[in-house]
């Protein structure tokens, strides 16, 4: 199945089990979503449950949480990350701070489902991983799927919970194709996963890379003998440090691979932790494989050269085996 | 002073702001009933008294950060709350003291948000800009200029998502109509018929920018017409006349979902905050707002009316003193929240790996 099915599948099915669930947005109905995650669910719900907006991103974001507040569990879509700083206000100052500044009064279970990364030649306005400036707020939740499988497993979740949660999609996995079991049960947000048990290295990565990190493992393992453990974050926020530097412990050396950009990124955030929880285990300094620092290009080889890959994280790997001396 | 403008449908109201069935009654008070007078003149005398106090332990410390008074509002306070049932909801702004007192909030609990205690209406975490209380309907006091507004709409869909009547009523200030919040939420709220009343508490300033200067349109009620939204503007000095168009409105929109745009024109009688001497003010202005003084008038008026004598007025007037000094007394003896409470509020869904540390503690 595809994550783009997952999705549908997962927001249809939840519809049916709650309904307080509904979805909010621009072209969700009549069109059927900008990627067709929504596709259908007008004909099979009607104009009460999948509402379609004006352009008017704070305004139906800040109605979701209004209504949030009131009890109902509204999915908002924002048709790509880039649109959400028209709605930073509603998402940062309201959406995550309520529950707190009321005393614990009222929450905000609300889901921002929204699709960030860049590769498809959108140019530096629609091609931004910025899921960082949401994964710094507290009060938020995000979450970043990186196959069909966690795409069920953490929205499930996401839908259930009672806090404001920025799910994060990507562009680039919309079409990935992997098993999802009927029962996939919700996941626990704030877990991340190893994906790869390993002995070598450490790769940690999430969403797009975190499934080309698992690409780069399996080709280093069979091409080259080395053996490298794979860390999904699954969740920017919480962030569970515990997997990743119980991981580098293991294997003393770690290269994070991350979509956005390098100077105060997640990736950032991983290696301080590291250096944290693992400084006496590192066999070498952490290496971080991150995007290019410009406003992401439209030209073709400009942008394919700006985002990190499979061979740029494979070089990073090779890289760091080389410096402790470990590469067989 | 009571105009209109919509679009949708002609005004159907008389001049003077009041109903017809009530104009037609004698005197300067018509058939009001004398005790309901009295209690919206005790209701407005208790939000001077206690914004009087608030201004007190601000200056001497009790009361930190920013602090936004209701003086001079007192009517339309009083007169948009006795419109609303108390399920009925709603979203303020920062300025909302009187709102939360008059919508039925203990005074106690008011004054000991604003010292930050734990007995405060947001156990000490909101200050005087983020009050709330579910059980009087009071959905939050908010500080960012405008974010109530798509918040009130959103309530309001959900009240229409769930067949209910409730009323969502949403306060802001007249510099609030320019914000892209603003336009946003109205047209949505327009476009889904959603039971909202949005009110323009017109002081004729935003801190020191006058309506003029921030509006291109400054008969702020007429902006309802481009949202085909029905559009008011009222005395804001006179409780009566608010009283009357907000009951109006608000029943419009629970009976038809209908929202619409009220503007009640009222004055400052100080500075934008506590801190503020409002020293870029006219003398001119200042005199308006003093001879506008809806506290004062209103007692008058009704001493005129033989609804009150003088040592009724002095009772109540007493009696207010009391309420407030007791809630005074209530915050000061109220505990601070406990520090080991300070993690219990970033979720309301606790999570894995929630990062729980002080700033001494270490991350591992
Ligand atoms: C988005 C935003 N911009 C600026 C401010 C700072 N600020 C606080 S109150 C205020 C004036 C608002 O005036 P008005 O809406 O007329 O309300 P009033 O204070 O008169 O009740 C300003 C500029 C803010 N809190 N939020």
């Amino acid at each position: 199945m595809t994550y783009r099915q997952a999705l549908h599948d997962t927001l249809r099915d939840e519809m049916h089990r709650d309904e307080d669930v509904f979805l909010i947005g621009e072209e969700i109905g009549v069109f059927e979503g900008s990627y067709k995650i929504t596709a259908g669910l007008l004909e099979e719900f009607g104009e009460k449950r999948v509402r379609d907006t004006p352009i008017a991103e704070e305004g139906f974001v800040g109605a979701a949480v209004g209504a949030a507040m009131l009890g109902l569990r509204p999915v908002v879509e924002l048709m790509t990350i880039n649109f959400s700083l028209i709605a930073l206000d509603q998402i940062v100052n309201h959406a995550a701070k309520i529950y707190g500044m009321f005393g614990g009064q009222t929450s905000v279970p609300m889901v921002l489902r929204t699709p960030g990364g860049g590769g498809q030649q959108l140019g530096a306005t629609h091609s931004q991983n910025i899921e960082l400036y949401y994964a710094f707020v507290p009060g938020l939740k995000v979450v970043a799927p990186s196959t069909p499988a966690d795409a069920k497993a953490l929205l499930l979740a996401s839908l259930r919970d009672d806090d404001p949660v920025l799910f994060l999609e990507n562009l680039a996995l919309y079409n990935t194709k992997g098993e999802v079991p009927d029962d996939v049960a919700p996941a626990e947000i704030g877990k991340a996963a190893v994906t790869r048990e390993g002995s070598d290295v450490t790769i940690i990565g999430y969403s797009r890379m975190a499934g080309i990190a698992g690409q780069v493992a399996a080709k280093l393992h069979d091409e080259e003998g080395i053996d490298a453990e794979v860390v999904d974050l699954r969740s920017l926020r919480p962030l569970d440090r515990e997997t990743v530097v119980n991981s580098v412990r293991k294997t003393g050396c770690a290269v994070v691979a991350e979509d956005d950009w390098l100077t105060y990124g997640i990736g950032a955030e991983i290696a301080a932790s590291i250096s944290d929880g693992a400084f006496d285990y590192l066999d070498a300094p952490v290496r971080r494989v991150a995007a290019a620092e410009v406003p992401l290009p439209y030209a073709k080889p400009l942008e394919k050269a700006a985002l990190p890959s499979a061979e740029s994280l494979t070089t990073a790997v090779r890289e760091t085996l080389d410096a402790v001396g470990a590469r067989r | 002073m009571a105009q209109t403008a919509t679009r949708s449908k002609p005004a159907t109201r008389t001049k003077s702001g009041r109903t017809p069935a009530r104009a037609a009654k004698s005197g300067p008070f018509g058939g009001e009933s004398h005790e309901l007078l009295r209690g919206y003149f005790q209701q407005m005398t208790l939000i001077r008294r206690f914004e009087e106090r608030a201004a007190q332990g601000y200056t001497q410390a009790k009361i930190g950060g920013y602090c936004h008074l209701n003086l001079g509002e007192e009517a339309t306070v009083v007169g948009l709350m006795s419109a609303l049932r108390k399920t009925d909801l709603l979203f303020t702004n920062y300025r909302e003291h009187g709102y939360a007192i008059a919508k039925g909030i203990e005074p106690g609990r008011v004054m000991a948000e604003l010292y930050g205690r734990s007995t405060g209406t947001s156990k000490g975490w909101g200050g005087s800009m983020h009050m709330f209380d579910s059980d009087a309907g009071l959905l939050g006091g908010y500080g960012i200029v405008g974010g109530q507004i798509p918040l009130a709409t959103g309530a309001a869909m959900a009240v229409d998502y769930r067949g209910g009547d409730q009323v969502v009523m949403c306060q802001m200030g007249d510099g609030t109509t320019n914000i892209g919040a603003f336009h946003e939420a109205l047209n949505i709220a327009a476009l889904w018929n959603l039971p909202v009343v949005f009110v323009v508490v017109n002081n004729h300033m935003g801190m020191g920018t006058t309506v003029d200067k921030a509006s291109a349109e400054s008969d702020l009620y007429k902006r309802a017409a481009a949202y085909r939204m029905h559009g008011e503007r009222v005395d804001g000095n006179n409780v009566l006349e608010v009283r009357d168009a907000a009951t109006k409105l608000v029943e419009q929109a629970r009976e038809s979902g209908t929202p619409a745009l009220l503007e009640a024109v009222s004055d400052r009688l100080k500075g934008h905050s506590v801190v503020d001497p409002g020293k870029y003010r006219s003398e001119d202005s200042v005199q308006q707002a003093r001879a506008n003084d809806p506290v004062v008038n209103f007692r008058a008026k009704l001493i005129d009316a033989g609804v009150l004598d003088e040592d009724a007025a002095a009772e109540i007037e007493k009696q207010a003193q009391a309420d407030a000094d007791a809630a005074v007394a209530f915050a000061d003896d109220s505990p601070h929240p406990e520090v080991s409470t300070l993690f219990d509020y970033t979720y309301a869904t606790p999570v894995a790996n929630d990062s729980r540390r002080l700033p001494a503690d270490p991350v591992f």
